[in-house]
């Protein structure tokens, strides 16, 4: 089952708080993800979702707390070999190919479980290899970005509104490779306002909103 | 080492679909040489004076132009987020980004700057000093200027504040390398400077990635 390895890893974070313009988004916040676990972070919106995930993949300093991937602060661990984002921004270059820029993101990482072709084929954008990013929607653009988490090495994935402008069939195609990927021993964060439909998985929930 | 390359690569593959904006820098280094004859009139021996100094101040305007292309786009659409989630070092891939950004800014302006020196009547034993001090310092202005960008990438309008906050850093590279294009134009040795712009390279090319980067972190928050 463990196709990432059967060492348990274990992303906790330990009072954390974070203070935007003097206002109080969250503070002492304590959680614990380890392998095959989904964490579903709610609240409304301006609640800190996004502030939270851009602490968790270090863009933002935390105001305080810390964050321990395997028991060691993430700066001092291998963590940015073993995570992948997908956030607000899709982060391909509209005038690369979409080869092109999943080999660019390749290069920034390790081989994964799938080779780009595989991937493509996942995510129903195979026959776009050649196709500039450009001519893509924005749904085909979210699926180009999610494909880059199938062909990188990771175990952990840091989804900010992984749902955003995909359509109902998408949705479906999303869930079905976090499951794939919880099975597999991955972990996933994410934000969003759509219900998940993830069947036997443990996914834990925390809504930002009351964290005060 | 493999994804300083494909940084490289991909930022040339993108220069060259973006062809109109790259020439840009290139244009209005013509043209600003160009002018120069026109604003002060064509005495060959005013001219041929000005010759250095005209060329390196457009030199460096240019290349101060073309600065904010370094990191805006790849700001803008998120791909500067996964370069700093990758597990390589942001300075390297900083590295990366400003060779490739000398290669198609640069390197253009070393093959158009003899036509213009000879266009300015610049003596022709000054032409080889002239290239040699281009190479050695349009990369430091690429390597410099990569640090006022990152720094101002965060803001909508950086534009203004890039030319403040790097030009006096040019100024440097400035008096050394017009003043040896000036002595060698008549005929003096210019080891002196050619030695202090070499350092200067090797200083910039050392020290300038590093507060690029810990800049580029801090933009992306």
């Amino acid at each position: 089952m463990d196709s990432l390895g059967s060492k348990q890893t274990v992303l906790q974070v330990e009072k954390l708080s974070c203070i935007r313009d003097d206002r109080i988004l969250f503070e002492g916040l304590d959680f614990k993800l380890t392998n095959h676990q989904v964490l579903l972070l709610e609240g409304k919106n301006g609640s800190g979702k996004t502030s939270l995930l851009r602490i968790i993949c270090g863009f933002r300093e935390q105001d305080a707390g810390d964050i321990y991937w395997g028991g060691d602060k993430i700066k001092d661990s291998n963590y940015y070999a073993e995570m992948a984002y997908v956030g607000h921004l899709d982060g391909v270059k509209k005038e690369l190919t979409v080869l092109e820029n999943l080999k660019m993101s390749l290069s920034l990482g390790q081989q994964g479980v799938y080779r780009i072709d595989e991937a493509l084929d996942k995510v129903h954008l195979s026959g776009y290899d050649d196709s500039l990013v450009q001519s893509l929607s924005a749904g085909q653009k979210r699926r180009l970005s999610l494909a880059r988490l199938l062909i990188t090495k990771n175990t952990l994935w840091v989804l900010d509104e992984p749902f955003t402008s995909i359509d109902k069939q998408g949705i479906k195609l999303i869930e079905s490779l976090m499951h794939e990927h919880i099975v597999a021993g991955g972990m996933i964060i994410l934000t969003s306002h759509h219900d998940l439909d993830l069947h036997e998985v443990d996914v834990q929930k925390i809504n930002l909103s009351l964290c005060h | 080492m493999s994804a300083f390359f494909a940084v490289i690569r991909r930022d040339l593959i993108l220069a060259f679909r973006r062809r109109a904006e790259i020439a840009n820098p290139l244009f209005f280094f013509i043209l600003v040489v160009t002018l120069f004859p026109l604003g002060v009139g064509a005495n060959p021996k005013l001219l041929q004076a000005m010759a250095p100094g005209v060329i390196w101040v457009s030199a460096l305007l240019a290349v101060m132009l073309s600065l904010d292309s370094l990191f805006r786009s790849d700001f803008d659409d998120g791909s500067l987020e996964q370069m700093l989630l990758s597990s390589h070092p942001l300075t390297v891939l900083v590295m990366a980004k400003i060779i490739a950004h000398w290669l198609v800014t640069g390197l253009p302006l070393l093959v158009v700057a003899p036509l213009l020196a000879i266009f300015l009547g610049l003596p022709e034993q000054a032409l080889g000093t002239l290239l040699l001090t281009l190479v050695l310092a349009t990369p430091v202005l690429s390597l410099i200027g990569s640090i006022g960008v990152s720094l101002t990438v965060g803001l909508r309008r950086g534009g203004m504040i890039i030319s403040l906050l790097v030009l006096p850093l040019y100024v440097p590279v400035l008096i050394f390398a017009s003043n040896a294009v000036e002595m060698a134009g008549n005929g003096l040795a210019v080891d002196a400077q050619i030695n202090i712009l070499v350092a200067i390279f090797f200083m910039s090319a050392v020290l300038a990635p590093l507060p690029a980067a810990a800049a580029l972190k801090m933009s992306v928050n």
